[in-house]
C-alpha cells in the first residue's frame, strides 16, 4: 500500500492554495482535513519512512496510540480552524495555516529528534505569519518577540539533540527524563518554552491576541499541544513537571481576572488549563497520562470554541476589550449560546467535555499523595470558572450594554463553532469514545453521585461568588490597561537599559571628544601666544643676553665632559 | 423571532431577581445535598460537609482581592508598551489606522459572504 505521511496532504494544499481562488480552493482546504483523516485512520499504528543523514538512521512517521491521538485530534482542529477561516481572501493566511497544521503533524509522528526538530522549527516559521497577517505594528512586534522565543526554543532543541547524539548511538525519539546531563535539560527547556513554562510563557499572552480573529483559532490549537505531546513522550513521571505544572494552573488566572482584552483572557487560561495537562505527564501514571492527553483533545476543542466567539466578537464589532463590550445577546444570541457552551465546557461542567478529563488529573493527584497539588487544582478550576467561564460571556454578552448592535458573524463561522460545540457535548455526554482512543488502558468512570455534586458544589459557589462581589461593587472593573507581566523584562526594562547604555556611552564619548578638542584648541593657542608679535618667540633679543646665553651652554658642555 | 422580548430579557430588574432567586434555591440545595448523599472521599479535607462550596466561594474571593491588589503595581496605561515600541503617537496613529482599514476590509468581506 502507498503510505502519505499526515502532514504531506496539507503541505501539498498549501502550495494548491497558492494558485487557486475562489471557492476551488475552499474545497481543497475543506478537504484536506478530511481525507488527512481518513488516510491516518488507515495507517494506524506502525511506522514507515526511515531515512538517514550523518550515520543517523531517521524516522519520518512513526505511529502509537499516543501520537495517534495527537493526530486525530490536530486533523479535528485543523477542519474546524479551516471553516471558520473560509470568509478569508487572504492567500498569506491560508497558505500558512495550513502548512502550520501541517508541521505539527510532522511533529507528532516524528520517529527520532531530528525530524522532531525540523518540524518544530517549521511550526515556528510557519505560526508567526498568522500573528504578522494582523498587519499592524503591535502584531509585527509580537510576531517578532513570538519569533524570537521559539527560535529560541528550537536552538536548545538542536544543541541538546547534538548532546544526546553523543550520548547515544542513536537519535530515535523515546523516553529522554532529566538526569545529571546537558542534554535532557536543553530538550526540557526547549518543550518546556514552548509549552509556555512559567518566565516563558508571555510569547502566548503576547502574540496570540495580537494575531487575526481566524489565526488565533489555529494558533490555540497546535504549538502548545505539540509541546505538550513531546513532554508526555520524553518525559512523563518527571516530579518537577508537577510543581512546574501547578504553577501553571495558578498565577494565570489572577492575570485573567483583571485583564481587560478578551482574547488576551483566554490565553492566561490557556496557560492554565496546560498546567493541568504538565501536572498529569509529572505525575505520570497511566491514568494521570490519560487525563493529560484527554484534556489537551477537550482543551483544543473548547478553547477553540471560546477563541472562535471572541474572534466573532472581534470580527463583526471592532473591539475586543471587556470594557467596550457588553449587552450584545440582544443582536448575536447564536453566538452567545455557542459561548456559553464552550465556557461550561472548559469550567467542567457535568455533562460538557472538560468534566471528563479533568477529573482524572485531579484524581490522580489525589491517588498519589500530591496533597497540595490537588488543593491548587482544585483553586484553579474555581478560578477557571470564574475568569473563563463566567468574565468571558459575561463582559462581551451581558454586563451594561455598550450600545453595539452588531449582528451574528458569517455563517461559516457559526458553522465551526457548532460543529465545536456539539463536539464539546458530545464528549461530555458519551466520553467512553475518547476514552478508547487513550494511549493506556484504564477502567474510569467520571459520571457518579460524588464527583457530579462535588464539582456542581465548586463551581455553583464560584458562581456565587461572582455574584456577591458584583452586587457588593466589589468585582475589579473591565479598564483599559496593560499589566506587567514577565514580558516587561524584555519588552521595558532591557531595551531600556540597553537605551541607557548607549545614551550613556555616546555622552561619554561627546564629552571625552570635547575635552581633546578643547586641549588641542589650548596647546594651538599657547603656541601661538608665544609667536605673536609681543610673543617670546618673536621678542627682538640683546646681545648681552645672547652671549650669557652661549657661555651658559659652554658650561654646561664643561660640567658634561668632566662627568663622563 | 421574537427579539424584541430578548431585548427586554434582562433589562428588567424582576428577570434578574428571579434568576437570582432559582441561583440562591439551587446553591442551598447543593449544600444541603452534602448531608442526605454519602459521598466517598480520598482526602481528609474533602469528607467534611460543606468543603467544596466553601473551597469554591473563599477561593474565588480570595483570587478577586489579590488579583484587585495586584493591579496597585501592575497597571499601567494601555499604551504603555507602545510608547517605546512603536514611536510614540504618530506610529500608534498610523497603527490605529492600519487596524480600521483592514477591519473595514474584513467587513467588506463578510458583507460579500452574507450576499452569497
Amino acid at each position: 500500500m502507498f503510505e502519505v505521511a499526515p502532514f504531506i496532504p496539507f503541505f501539498v494544499a498549501a502550495l494548491l492554495a497558492l494558485v487557486l481562488r475562489g471557492w476551488p480552493r475552499a474545497l481543497v482546504m475543506i478537504a484536506v482535513p478530511l481525507l488527512g483523516l481518513a488516510n491516518l485512520w488507515m495507517l494506524g499504528a506502525g511506522s514507515f519512512g526511515a531515512y538517514s543523514v550523518l550515520e543517523f538512521d531517521l524516522l519520518l512517521f512513526r505511529a502509537d496510540k499516543l501520537s495517534l491521538l495527537f493526530g486525530y485530534l490536530f486533523h479535528v482542529a485543523a477542519l474546524i480552524a479551516i471553516i471558520y477561516a473560509l470568509h478569508v481572501r487572504d492567500t498569506l493566511q491560508q497558505v500558512a495555516s495550513l502548512l502550520y497544521a501541517g508541521s505539527a503533524l510532522g511533529a507528532v509522528f516524528a520517529g527520532d529528534l531530528l525530524t522532531l526538530f525540523i518540524f518544530w522549527e517549521l511550526l515556528a516559521v510557519t505560526s508567526v505569519f498568522l500573528v504578522w497577517a494582523r498587519r499592524n505594528g503591535r502584531a509585527y512586534m509580537a510576531g517578532l518577540r513570538y519569533f524570537t522565543l521559539h527560535i529560541l526554543s528550537g536552538l536548545l532543541l538542536l544543541g541538546g539533540i547534538i548532546f544526546y547524539g553523543q550520548a547515544h548511538s542513536s537519535l530515535a525519539f523515546g523516553q529522554i527524563g532529566l538526569g545529571d546531563n546537558a542534554y535532557s535539560w536543553m530538550i526540557f527547556l526547549a518543550f518546556g518554552i514552548k509549552c509556555a513554562f512559567p518566565f516563558f510563557h508571555n510569547w502566548l499572552t503576547d502574540a496570540y491576541p495580537e494575531s487575526t480573529p481566524t489565526g488565533t483559532v489555529f494558533l490555540s490549537a497546535f504549538t502548545t499541544k505539540a509541546a505538550v505531546y513531546a513532554l508526555a513522550r520524553a518525559y512523563p513521571g518527571t516530579e518537577l513537571l508537577v510543581y512546574i505544572g501547578a504553577t501553571m494552573a495558578c498565577f494565570p488566572i489572577f492575570y485573567a481576572v483583571i485583564e481587560n482584552d478578551l482574547r488576551r483572557v483566554l490565553a492566561y487560561s490557556l496557560i492554565n488549563q496546560l498546567g493541568f495537562m504538565v501536572v498529569g505527564i509529572g505525575i505520570g501514571t497511566s491514568l494521570a497520562i490519560n487525563g493529560a492527553v484527554a484534556h489537551a483533545f477537550n482543551d483544543v476543542i473548547f478553547k477553540g470554541l471560546l477563541f472562535m466567539s471572541m474572534g466573532a466578537v472581534l470580527h463583526v464589532t471592532g473591539r475586543i476589550n471587556g470594557s467596550e463590550l457588553g449587552g450584545l445577546y440582544k443582536t448575536m444570541p447564536k453566538t452567545t449560546i455557542l459561548c456559553i457552551v464552550g465556557a461550561a465546557s472548559i469550567s467542567a461542567f457535568p455533562l460538557f467535555s472538560g468534566f471528563v478529563s479533568k477529573s482524572m488529573v485531579m484524581s490522580a493527584a489525589i491517588k498519589n499523595g500530591y496533597d497540595w497539588v490537588w488543593l491548587i487544582l482544585l483553586f484553579a478550576s474555581a478560578g477557571v470558572f470564574h475568569h473563563a467561564g463566567i468574565k468571558i460571556p459575561y463582559f462581551a454578552f451581558f454586563a451594561h450594554d455598550s450600545g453595539i448592535r452588531a449582528k451574528e458573524p458569517p455563517a461559516n463561522m457559526l458553522v465551526a463553532m457548532t460543529i465545536a460545540a456539539s463536539l464539546c457535548l458530545a464528549i461530555g455526554i458519551y466520553p467512553q469514545a475518547l476514552y478508547s482512543l487513550l494511549p493506556h488502558e484504564m477502567a474510569y468512570t467520571p459520571y457518579d453521585v460524588t464527583h457530579v455534586l462535588t464539582q456542581l458544589q465548586l463551581l455553583f459557589f464560584s458562581a456565587l461568588a461572582f455574584v456577591w462581589l458584583n452586587l457588593r461593587r466589589l468585582y475589579p472593573p473591565e479598564l483599559p490597561s496593560v499589566n506587567l507581566d514577565v514580558e516587561w523584562l524584555y519588552r521595558r526594562l532591557f531595551p531600556q537599559a540597553i537605551r541607557g547604555f548607549v545614551t550613556a556611552a555616546f555622552r561619554l564619548d561627546n564629552r571625552v571628544r570635547r575635552a581633546a578638542i578643547g586641549g588641542v584648541g589650548a596647546l594651538m593657542d599657547s603656541v601661538a601666544s608665544h609667536h605673536r608679535p609681543a610673543g617670546v618667540l618673536a621678542r627682538s633679543w640683546l646681545t648681552g643676553s645672547m652671549v650669557a646665553g652661549v657661555v651658559l651652554l659652554l658650561g654646561v658642555y664643561l660640567l658634561l665632559g668632566f662627568a663622563l | 423571532m421574537s427579539t424584541g422580548d430578548k431585548q427586554d430579557f434582562f433589562d428588567k430588574p424582576e428577570n434578574i431577581q428571579r434568576i437570582l432567586r432559582t441561583f440562591y434555591a439551587i446553591c442551598a440545595l447543593l449544600v444541603l445535598a452534602d448531608f442526605v448523599v454519602h459521598r466517598h472521599t480520598e482526602h481528609g479535607w474533602e469528607g467534611l460537609p460543606g468543603f467544596y462550596p466553601l473551597y469554591g466561594f473563599v477561593g474565588c474571593v480570595i483570587l478577586v482581592i489579590i488579583a484587585k491588589w495586584m493591579r496597585k503595581f501592575l497597571m499601567r496605561p494601555e499604551d504603555y508598551y507602545d510608547r517605546l515600541e512603536l514611536g510614540g503617537d504618530t506610529a500608534t496613529g498610523a497603527n490605529g489606522a492600519t487596524g480600521t482599514e483592514s477591519r473595514s476590509q474584513e467587513e467588506g468581506m463578510s458583507g460579500g459572504q452574507e450576499h452569497v
